[in-house]
């Protein structure tokens, strides 16, 4: 499956500083759809390359983490449980405090 | 005769300060009064829409006097904004935390644009590393307060705004009583620190941040938009809280974002336009590129402002983030059970230093993890390395929060 990843807010510091990267995810065996929970594992194990708790905590984002899926926050669409569709846009950004 | 001369002016100035005092108790209340009011027609939907009225300029009811119609003239055209939303602006009071890189433009125009009683929070002085982007201040207050160069700035833009200095740091402590200093209408802040953020429920709030060569901005708290809480109802390590002194920062980044911010106080002052409530804008100054985001809407679970919301202003007050975002043990090093092996230097260096610290020959090494599992093979591990010194803490930050401490978080 096609699908825009960007990496804000320093996030992108994780994973060689590329804010946008441009994927083909499979889908697990036997599976029907792909849900935000696989991209996440998909992400850690592919593109987080260097420490991983500053992206996830447990089986999610860590707090201060936004989720954007199609700019619209993945609260409303379902969190962990949201499908993704061919060349759907994510975007994973870190909220910045100060200035 | 002459000691009776003095003794009739003090008399004056006594009582002159008195009446003056009155005069701007009465004032505040009138104020409150008409805020709540424009609160329950909001609430009721009954809010005029300027732009119907045939000429502004006549409208029947206004607080302008002829100076403020000529200084706001291009206002007053506007059909979209006209005299009630100037009205409006004039009577609001808006407190600006923070006379930082994102603070120095916002006043600039908020004093500008006529917003009625300006407050300034910062316990800073200007520094010549500051001058880059906070561009309130001028290189001869470079050592001053920021708070006194800002208000300055402002005065002589314009001396009918009333400016309020509060020369200190925004904490939990004073921050009910200086809030409460603006009762009439918005709290807007930029915010150097995510505790803030992460507390300050009951205003609305325009929070802005900048960093790098990104900016972000947001409403919280305004018109079923959420709160900071209901946005992250677990606050972010302050170690992803990145800053500019450590970070860097392009000047106009945060003018741009700064900017923003006051555009989106005037527009809730004045009871104009859609604020940016439940949306968020994302800015990259490297791409040229803006991204306006949707964000979810106030959680009735929250625990800061949802239905069953049990956070009171004596909480606020006592309100430890530090505490609340740290481990139960500081210092502390978080490390996951994977790269252990590859960590050990930091181990062994942090325990030097809190030996060093304390003075003692041997610091104490606890090991804690959520639930207790991985914490037993981090020790079993860290004995077979040479830490013979690191223990288990049984049952992890769970049974921390049951059994020790019952107001820490458990996720």
């Amino acid at each position: 499956m096609q699908l825009t990843l960007e990496f804000g807010g320093g996030l992108e510091l994780l994973c060689d500083s590329v804010k946008v990267h441009n994927v083909n995810v499979d889908m697990a065996k036997g599976a029907e759809k792909l849900i935000m929970k696989d991209l996440l594992g998909w992400v850690h194990t592919n593109l987080i390359k260097e420490r991983p708790e500053m992206f996830m905590k447990g089986d999610t984002v860590r707090p201060g983490v936004l989720v954007l899926v199609n700019d619209c926050d993945w609260e409303l669409s379902g969190q962990l449980d949201t499908t993704l569709e061919e060349k759907d846009v994510v975007v994973f950004i870190s909220t910045l405090h100060g200035g | 005769m002459e000691a009776n001369g003095h003794d009739e002016a003090s008399r004056i100035l006594h009582e002159l300060q008195s009446l003056k005092a009155t005069k701007s108790d009465i004032d505040r209340r009138i104020s409150a009064l008409e805020s709540q009011l424009r609160h329950l027609n909001l609430q009721n939907g009954t809010v005029v829409n300027t732009s119907a009225l045939p000429n502004p300029i006549t409208a029947a009811h206004h607080d302008l006097t002829p100076e403020m119609i000529h200084r706001y003239s291009r206002h007053l055209l506007l059909p979209s904004f006209g005299v009630e939303a100037q009205s409006n602006l004039i009577n609001s009071s808006i407190l600006v935390v923070g006379a930082g890189g994102l603070g120095s433009p916002a006043l600039l125009y908020l004093a500008a644009c006529g917003a009625g009683r300006l407050g300034i929070v910062d316990h800073d002085v200007v520094e010549l590393n500051n001058m880059h982007r906070q561009v309130i201040h001028t290189e001869a207050f470079i050592g001053q307060p920021k708070v006194k160069s800002a208000a300055t700035t402002c005065r002589s833009i314009n001396s009918s705004v009333q400016i309020v200095e509060h020369h200190e740091a925004l904490r939990t402590s004073n921050a009910l009583e200086i809030f409460n200093q603006y009762p009439l209408y918005y709290f807007f802040a930029q915010i150097q620190s995510v505790s803030f953020n992460y507390i300050v429920e009951m205003l609305p709030l325009v929070s802005g941040a900048a960093l790098g060569l990104e900016g972000q901005l947001t409403v919280y708290n305004y018109n079923g938009g959420p709160c900071y809480r209901c946005l992250f109802p677990t606050p972010p390590p302050t170690t992803a809280c990145q800053r500019c002194a450590d970070s860097g920062v392009l000047g106009v980044v945060p003018g741009i974002i700064g900017c923003l911010q006051a555009l989106e106080a005037i527009k809730i002052a004045s009871a104009v336009g859609e604020p940016l409530s439940g949306r968020m804008l994302l800015f990259d100054a490297l791409a040229a590129r803006i991204r306006i985001v949707k964000i979810r809407g106030r959680s009735p679970q929250c625990e800061a402002c949802g239905e069953n919301a049990t956070f009171t202003q004596q909480q606020f007050r006592e309100f430890d983030y530090e505490k609340f975002t740290q481990s139960p043990l500081t210092p502390s090093l978080n490390i996951p059970l994977p790269s252990l092996e590859a960590r050990l230097p930091e181990i062994s260096s942090a325990l030097k230093e809190e030996e060093e610290r304390n003075g003692s020959s041997s610091a104490k090494l606890y090991v804690i993890c959520r639930r207790g599992n991985d914490s037993q093979r981090a020790v079993q591990n860290l004995h077979k390395l040479g830490f013979t010194s690191a223990r288990d803490i049984v049952g992890g930050l769970e049974s921390w929060a049951h059994d020790v401490d019952s107001n820490f978080p458990t996720y």
